[in-house]
């Protein structure tokens, strides 16, 4: 609402964050243009949660900049106050207040008139499926309503700039989904939305564009597919019937695919880059049909961010040990 | 979000919205008061079972100059005893909102930095009068016998309650410094255990041993604890009064700005 159109939304330049020796922020670059959803993805301890929490002015860098709409993290901190909404880790309400009192308060907080706070709180309500419960005390919530009811209070005062970190880490399947449906919709409003996960998948299907961070720095930035493109495109995969001439197999696949095609004995796989590799499946299919050859599956797979994240770090995203700090 | 702008911050002035603040986060801790009956119940075992050991157990081996009863002498430091352990309330409180990840959003939040304090200290009050009233009525049934004139009592009580209000910022300080619920209960013994047991709360200092008769005669508590006793029983409180009053403003003119400056920087990490 007060930031320019053209200044971007959210902006780091150089941020440094030290916790004793450690150095959570190194050199942390970002900018996020107005109305995107950003997914910021990082192992534990990669310094998400304190790229958070500078921009939500909880915690001051020891170096760098930081700004969100237009104004500055530590200079401005107070104005900037008013624009931002924060969702965090753990659900933060209040358990022993009800959740409509929970975010009349929050709304309150916020300098909404008291009318307004009763008004958004009850659309809230209603809009998180919480209207049933809105009156019992929030420790009577599951861990999936109490994320809603939290994700509900940094909306009542519709702020332009959004951060949610790691909204889904420890719900369930169910409770995944539906708040990935609630952050969905909030696209949908223009706002600007930055989100820490270290589920890939979660990246993939919520972000606009992917900030890869690790050790304190942003190491990639771009959308899911231009991300999955520095790792290589599709891949053809197929896997033979036990017995197989499996050298038969690689030179029947050769013409059809892009590069040298990868024969794996014990699994019986074959697997070869592909470009398009839907169109060309048919042709494959035929062919290994006129050499007598059985197929017990076929697939063309396309990268995910886990083979993003292999590549750009050299390990896999979620095998490294949570120090996370603060 | 069609609708952005609702917010009124503009149309009031910044000490409107300072008083605003704290309504609204008394009005939260108040509220928790009936929603957590056990904190009550907890605040007040102790002080009971005190009235218990000391009355019956501890108080007739305790010499006193003559004309008091040992149930007078003792009510005072009771009183005291309720309401400066009831600071725990305070910085338990506050740990858990800290622990919880509150605190981490009320301090996104563009509102007053001292509001949380300021409810949680303000509704610890309203608990202390409530404490304060059940052990009243249990003095009365021991055979505490107040003498002094409405004015003198209302002293008392005042004084008790200003004296609950200042170490709840102290509270407030501990509980936010050290952020986690049970190190907040041991921190809070480690402070408040000597002043409440060398001082004249229960026994007279007369016999105690020069070094810590002197101490025992100069801290806060004693002079709070022989106020509010004269002003109870009706005799000469002589500069005890003011002086306790002055250590009460005292405290709570060093501890509210020092809590707030703990609370700036309060991380949720615990």
């Amino acid at each position: 609402m007060t930031a320019d159109s053209d200044k971007p939304a959210i902006l780091a330049e150089g941020l440094v964050k030290r916790f004793g020796k450690t150095r959570a922020l190194d050199g942390f670059d970002l900018e996020v243009a107005p109305g995107t959803v950003l997914g910021l993805l990082g192992p534990n301890g990669a310094g998400k949660t304190t790229a958070v929490r500078i921009f939500t002015t909880l915690l001051e860098p020891d170096g760098g900049r930081a700004q969100v709409a237009g104004l500055d993290c530590v200079r401005d901190a107070h104005a900037l106050r008013s624009q931002i909404g924060l969702a965090g880790q753990y659900a933060a309400v209040d358990e022993l207040l009800t959740g409509r009192e929970n975010l009349e308060m929050v709304g309150r907080l916020y300098r909404l008139s008291r009318a307004t706070a009763r008004s958004r709180a009850l659309d809230l309500l209603e809009q998180f499926d919480l209207s049933e419960a809105a009156n019992r005390p929030a420790k009577t919530y599951s861990g999936g309503m109490r994320r809603r009811l939290d994700l509900a209070a940094s909306l009542i005062a519709t702020p332009p700039v959004l951060f949610l970190d790691e909204p889904t880490t420890g719900l369930d399947p169910s409770g995944r989904l539906s708040m990935w449906e609630r952050i969905n919709e909030l696209r949908a409003g223009g706002v600007t939305l930055l989100l820490t996960t270290q589920y890939l998948e979660e990246a993939d299907y919520l972000a606009d564009l992917i900030a890869v961070i690790e050790r304190g720095r942003t190491i990639a930035l771009g959308t899911a597919d231009e991300l999955k493109r520095q790792v290589g495109g599709e891949r053809i995969e197929l896997t033979l019937a036990r017995g197989s001439d499996m050298a038969l197999g690689a030179q029947t696949l050769q013409p059809h695919v892009d590069g040298p095609v990868r024969v794996d004995e014990r699994t019986r796989h074959l697997s070869a880059p592909a470009s398009h590799g839907a169109r060309r499946l048919a042709d494959v299919v035929r062919d290994f049909d006129a050499a007598g050859l059985e197929l017990d599956d076929v697939a063309v797979r396309r990268p995910t961010l886990d083979d993003v994240f292999l590549t750009l770090t050299g390990h896999a995203a979620e095998v490294e040990a949570a120090e996370e700090a603060a | 979000m069609s609708t952005q702008g609702v917010s009124e911050a503009d149309a009031h002035g910044w000490l409107y919205w300072q008083v605003s603040d704290a309504i609204v986060l008394t009005g939260r801790a108040l509220r928790h008061i009936p929603r957590s009956p056990e904190i009550l119940v907890y605040s007040t075992i102790q002080p009971v079972m005190f009235v218990v050991l000391f009355r019956y157990v501890l108080g007739g081996a305790i010499k006193l100059p003559p004309g008091v009863s040992y149930v007078n002498y003792l009510m005072a430091g009771i009183f005291v005893n309720t309401v400066a352990f009831g600071s725990f309330t305070t910085g338990v409180g506050l740990a858990e909102d800290l622990q919880k990840g509150l605190i981490d959003r009320f301090r996104s939040l563009p509102m007053s930095r001292a509001a949380v304090l300021i409810g949680r200290t303000l509704s610890d009050l309203v608990r202390n009068v409530f404490t304060g009233a059940v052990m009243f009525a249990v003095g009365l049934l021991v055979g505490f016998d107040p003498h002094g004139g409405a004015l003198e009592i209302a002293a008392a009580v005042g004084l008790l309650l200003l004296l609950g209000f200042a170490f709840s910022w102290i509270g407030a300080t501990v509980g936010l410094a050290v952020r986690n619920v049970e190190a907040v209960q041991s921190a809070g013994f480690i402070w408040l255990f000597p002043l409440i047991f060398a001082s004249s709360a229960f026994v007279p200092t007369a016999t105690m041993p020069a070094g810590l008769r002197a101490f025992a005669n100069n801290q806060p508590i004693t002079q709070i604890v022989d106020a509010s006793r004269s002003w109870f029983l009706g005799t000469p409180v002589h500069s005890h009064g003011w002086i306790a009053v002055v250590w009460c403003v005292g405290i709570i003119a060093l501890f509210v700005p020092l809590s707030v400056r703990v609370y700036r920087h309060a991380a949720s990490k615990s």
